[in-house]
């Protein structure tokens, strides 16, 4: 999916040379040093940076000049839970609902049963700012797959959960959860045993494929 | 992709929730503005007002506190990482533009309900003219809102974005405020509304309020790209 | 790459404004009410017609730089203001000048064109500080065209609205009835114009160029992994 991707910012490139291709169904995972462009190249992928170098398609689109058509196809978990701090859970799932085109019964019941599987349902209605990390990042999984996306796109998934988030988040973004995965870790330990393929940055650049 | 009136629904309600829940922006502007009034009251030493004077004392102060609205509008989509959220959705960009400028125009009626009135009483002589006020109020609220929001969208990301807001905005703003005030200065006068030119200002409104509308629209989705 | 035909640019320059200034004080007639000084309307409109032009030209160049985003686009539309700016100063000098010969002051408020230029050139001033305040570089460039088309969809408007709040003192010396410019004060007028207009290419030009320069200069610097010099400027976009 990508082909000698590169990034700069200013002067220095953050990514460099980046060539990768995935499955339908796979896991990716993608780890390295701080500074390394991992966070960058799953940005890159979810259409929120545009490449400076090389071709990058996704789902079958080529970026950037087709990534509208691709949004609605994946599910980004970043290191902003993107949620509104002053809206409640469910209303922050309705509003990104509404956004993709859900909307109506069944968007409702789906929030729902992302609630109840994530562990959520019964603090649904507090103001995000009132919940804990770990609350909000359960809440960013379900609002990740709410649209049902082909593709997810996760930067540390499991960062502040506790073992009951951890096994919301296995159900719902984990291996076996039906989704095409590119993960981006600090920690490959953890995520090498549901990995197909793994990718090692250096700084910006490619270090091992496998 | 989403149709866009869901998209624009769905924005200007999560933005109007908000604004109710934490009340950040409205209070604060019709405080301004009462206070304002107020210091031109004893400033000026004058209870009551007419024409140029009258004109002049309103439409600054309905500027600079929208200013104060202006500068609160995308902090939110700032600070919780809102631009991704809007970035990720498969909309068309531009309806961020729309939602936001609605939910200006919002913020500015509401300050003028507050505002206008209080106005009056402090003074105006008659409330004659307040019926035809409307509609260059409208129609200057319209054009502020939009170039508000392609202003302030653009200061968020940016150093010192307090400061840049008024610093870009009053300038761009001088035709705006020109034709609002030469409406306003015949309606004002002691004596009974006049319409002097009147049509041809709202007219002048009107294009002011096209042009950057449809200038803020084509752009927007530049704006928002990395 | 740029530097190529600046050499005949200023020569042209150079040349019409000789023409230019010898037509000006040896052909143009004295005007009857004004007197000698009159004689800086010659230079203060094409000043003021080349900078409005040349902003607007900024947000044509800004359209091109938003459309296919190449970075050039970029640096024209920054230099093209950045020029118009300046010229912008000679504007409102020449006409404080010819404002106080004219009518006994430096400035006039309840003067539209005066007014309408004054406004122009304060929004275009905000271009520095807009720019330097946003960081990311390629943020910063695409924001400035924002800025740019705005601002050029600004002028027409500004003028049309400052000329409505005003009745009118400033010499319209184009519209004035039938009469408009008598034929020699009509020549040399153009000619003076044209030698501003070339002043102005050959100033834009000029900079591009020395931007240029100092662009490969900093790429092969980097190539060769040499110690920088001081971080270049914050707001001038590269060219390469």
């Amino acid at each position: 999916m990508l082909r000698g991707a590169g990034r700069r910012y200013g002067e220095r490139a953050a990514l460099r040379d980046v060539s990768l291709e995935l499955e339908a169904g796979q896991t990716l995972v993608v780890f390295g040093p701080n500074g390394a462009g991992k966070t960058t190249l799953l940005r890159m992928l979810a259409t929120l940076l545009r490449p400076h170098a090389g071709k990058v398609r996704v789902l079958g689109s080529e970026l950037p000049d087709d990534g509208y058509a691709v949004r609605g196809r994946i599910g980004f978990l970043g290191h902003d839970a993107l949620l509104y701090r002053e809206l409640s859970g469910r209303e922050n799932l309705r509003f990104h609902a509404r956004l993709h085109g859900i909307a109506g019964e069944g968007a409702g019941a789906r929030i729902e049963r992302l609630l109840v599987a994530a562990g959520m349902d019964r603090r649904g209605d507090d103001r995000v700012a009132d919940l804990s990390a770990g609350m909000r990042q359960r809440l960013a999984v379900c609002r990740c797959v709410l649209h049902e996306p082909e593709l997810l796109l996760l930067d540390e998934p499991d960062s502040n959960l506790d073992a009951e988030g951890r096994e919301a988040a296995r159900e719902l973004i984990g291996p076996g959860s039906g989704h095409s995965r590119v993960v981006v870790t600090h920690d490959p330990e953890r995520f090498l045993p549901e990995a197909d393929q793994v990718l090692r940055l250096g700084i910006g650049e490619v270090a091992a494929v496998s | 992709m989403t149709p866009s009136r869901v998209a624009f629904a769905a924005i200007l309600a999560k933005d109007l929730r908000s604004e109710l829940r934490t009340l950040q922006s409205l209070p604060a502007m019709a405080l301004f503005a009462v206070t304002t009034f107020i210091i031109f009251r004893f400033g000026l030493d004058r209870t009551s007002l007419s024409g140029s004077l009258a004109s002049g004392v309103l439409w600054a102060t309905l500027l600079f506190a929208a200013v104060l609205g202006i500068n609160r509008l995308f902090v939110a989509e700032r600070e919780e990482g809102g631009f991704d959220a809007i970035r990720l959705a498969p909309i068309d960009r531009s309806v961020l533009f729309a939602a936001k400028a609605a939910a200006l125009i919002i913020y500015l009626a509401a300050l003028e309900l507050v505002a206008v009135p209080i106005f009056a009483l402090f003074f105006l002589d008659s409330v004659a003219a307040l019926g035809p006020l409307v509609s260059v109020l409208l129609l200057a609220d319209l054009g502020l809102a939009v170039v508000g929001t392609l202003i302030s969208s653009m200061a968020v990301n940016s150093r010192a974005r307090d400061l840049l807001v008024p610093l870009v905005l009053l300038p761009l703003v001088v035709p705006l405020m020109i034709a609002a005030s030469g409406a306003t200065e015949p309606l004002l006068v002691v004596g009974g509304p006049g319409y002097h030119r009147f049509g041809t200002w709202l007219m002048v409104l009107g294009l002011y309020d096209l042009i950057f509308a449809l200038v803020g629209w084509a752009v927007f989705d530049f704006l928002l790209e990395d | 790459m740029y530097g190529k035909g600046l050499r005949p640019l200023s020569i042209a320059t150079v040349v019409a404004f000789a023409v230019g200034f010898s037509l000006v004080f040896f052909y143009a007639p004295l005007e009857a009410d004004q007197g000698f000084i009159q004689k800086i309307f010659y230079l203060h409109v094409p000043l003021a017609s080349t900078a409005l032009i040349g902003f607007i030209v900024g947000g044509i160049f800004a359209i091109a730089h938003l459309r296919t985003d190449n970075p050039k686009w970029d640096a024209y539309s920054y230099v093209a203001i950045h020029i118009s700016v300046i010229f912008g100063v000679g504007v409102l000098i020449t006409g404080a000048i010819w404002a106080k010969a004219s009518w006994g002051h430096w400035w006039v408020w309840d003067e539209p064109t005066l007014v309408s230029f004054l406004i122009v050139f304060l929004l275009y001033c905000t271009y520095y500080p807009f720019r330097y305040a946003i960081e990311d570089r390629d943020r910063q460039a695409r924001y400035a065209s924002v800025f740019a088309v705005t601002a050029g969809a600004f002028v027409p408007l500004n003028f049309l609205a400052v000329r409505m709040a005003q009745s009118l003192v400033h010499p319209r010396v184009f519209a004035t009835s039938e009469g408009g410019l008598p034929g020699s004060m009509l020549l040399t007028f153009l000619v003076c114009w044209a030698a501003v207009a070339l002043l102005w290419v050959t100033l834009v030009k000029f900079e591009l160029t020395a931007k240029s320069a100092s662009g490969q200069l900093k790429r092969l610097r980097r190539a060769l992994d040499a110690p920088g010099r001081a971080p270049s400027s914050r707001i001038a976009p590269e060219v390469s």
